[in-house]
């Protein structure tokens, strides 16, 4: 018996901690590129925890469809997030968050 | 310590130290080979969970697309990619107010799932084809077909989308003819970047 990796808990806290961690990258940081890949972070970890309980739970692999939607989800998200960064940049000179204020002024 | 467990920590390590490679380092490449670490780990982790289709499709798909993509929009950018932070003192709190509230709502929502708990879930024996290519496809061409073309829909959008989005020409950053004082915002004030920072480049004509 495996004690490392055999339960489903074990998969649960490493989800958490890798989501905490993108999520705490995307308010603390302020470049937009950093801002996206810790986006990803998230979308990882979601998806780790959806295989995990679907393993732990599932004989239908209805888990790992979800999973797999929402890597083409991420994938589109992804790519028109990129786009968007380097029209920002065209305007802006800048991948710093913090000067898309246009609307404040 | 069986072969198995040797393979989650190995893969949980790689998650971690990526994801904190990531969101900490100064140099977008660095975060960018940091990301590309993590999901190499996460794809081990699906090898583990029985999910081999899984595993593959993120290889392909994140180290394989979304990580290229990251890396070339570096390139473009250049040394703008860099992370020129926010100067001391502007937002500095609320940034790590928030950062610090999110770990612990994390921590708290942890605490409390595993309070009553004693035992652990062990994870059962799943049949030898779970996630397989030919398991998931099966399930995803008989019983989610609908979704799947969506999906197909989505991703057209989503490059045309950004093939537009990305080649929109600037217009805000023509130069300020002389003797005119700046471009009005909506008609309202004045731009405040107009006065404080030259155009760098000239779109070309």
């Amino acid at each position: 018996m495996n004690a490392l990796g055999g339960f489903v808990e074990h998969y649960v806290l490493l989800a958490s901690v890798l989501f905490t961690i993108g999520a705490v990258g995307f308010v603390a940081r302020r470049n937009a590129l950093v801002q996206l890949m810790s986006i990803e972070l998230m979308l990882n970890a979601v998806n780790l925890l959806l295989v995990a309980y679907n393993r732990a739970h599932g004989e239908v692999m209805t888990g790992q469809l979800f999973a797999f939607f929402i890597i083409a989800v991420a994938a589109a998200e992804a790519a028109v997030g990129l786009a968007i960064l380097l029209a920002f940049y065209r305007l802006n000179a800048s991948v710093h968050s913090d000067e898309a204020d246009a609307l404040k002024h | 310590m069986s072969a198995g467990s040797i393979l989650f920590a190995v893969a949980a390590l790689l998650c971690i130290v990526g994801a904190l490679a990531t969101v900490l380092s100064k140099n977008p490449i660095r975060g960018a080979i940091g990301l590309l670490t993590t999901i190499v780990g996460i794809a081990l982790l699906f090898l583990k969970l029985a999910a081999e289709f899984l595993a593959a499709i993120q290889l392909i798909v994140y180290a394989g697309a979304v990580v290229v993509l990251f890396v070339f929009v570096i390139m473009l950018l250049g040394p703008d990619a860099g992370s020129k932070e926010t100067p001391p003192g502007k937002a500095r709190f609320s940034r790590w107010f928030s950062a610090f509230g999110l770990v612990a709502l994390s921590g708290t929502a942890l605490y409390l799932l595993s309070r009553g708990q004693q035992t652990l879930t062990p994870l059962p024996a799943v049949t030898p084809d779970h996630g397989s290519t030919e398991a998931v496809g099966g399930l995803l061409f008989n019983h989610a077909i609908v979704p799947f073309e969506l999906a197909t829909a989505l991703l057209i959008v989503a490059v045309v989308g950004a093939i537009a989005v990305a080649r929109t020409k600037p217009r805000r950053r023509r130069a300020v003819p002389e003797g005119h004082e700046g471009r009005r915002l909506f008609g309202g004030p004045l731009h405040p970047r107009d006065a404080e920072r030259p155009l760098v480049k000239e779109p070309a004509e």
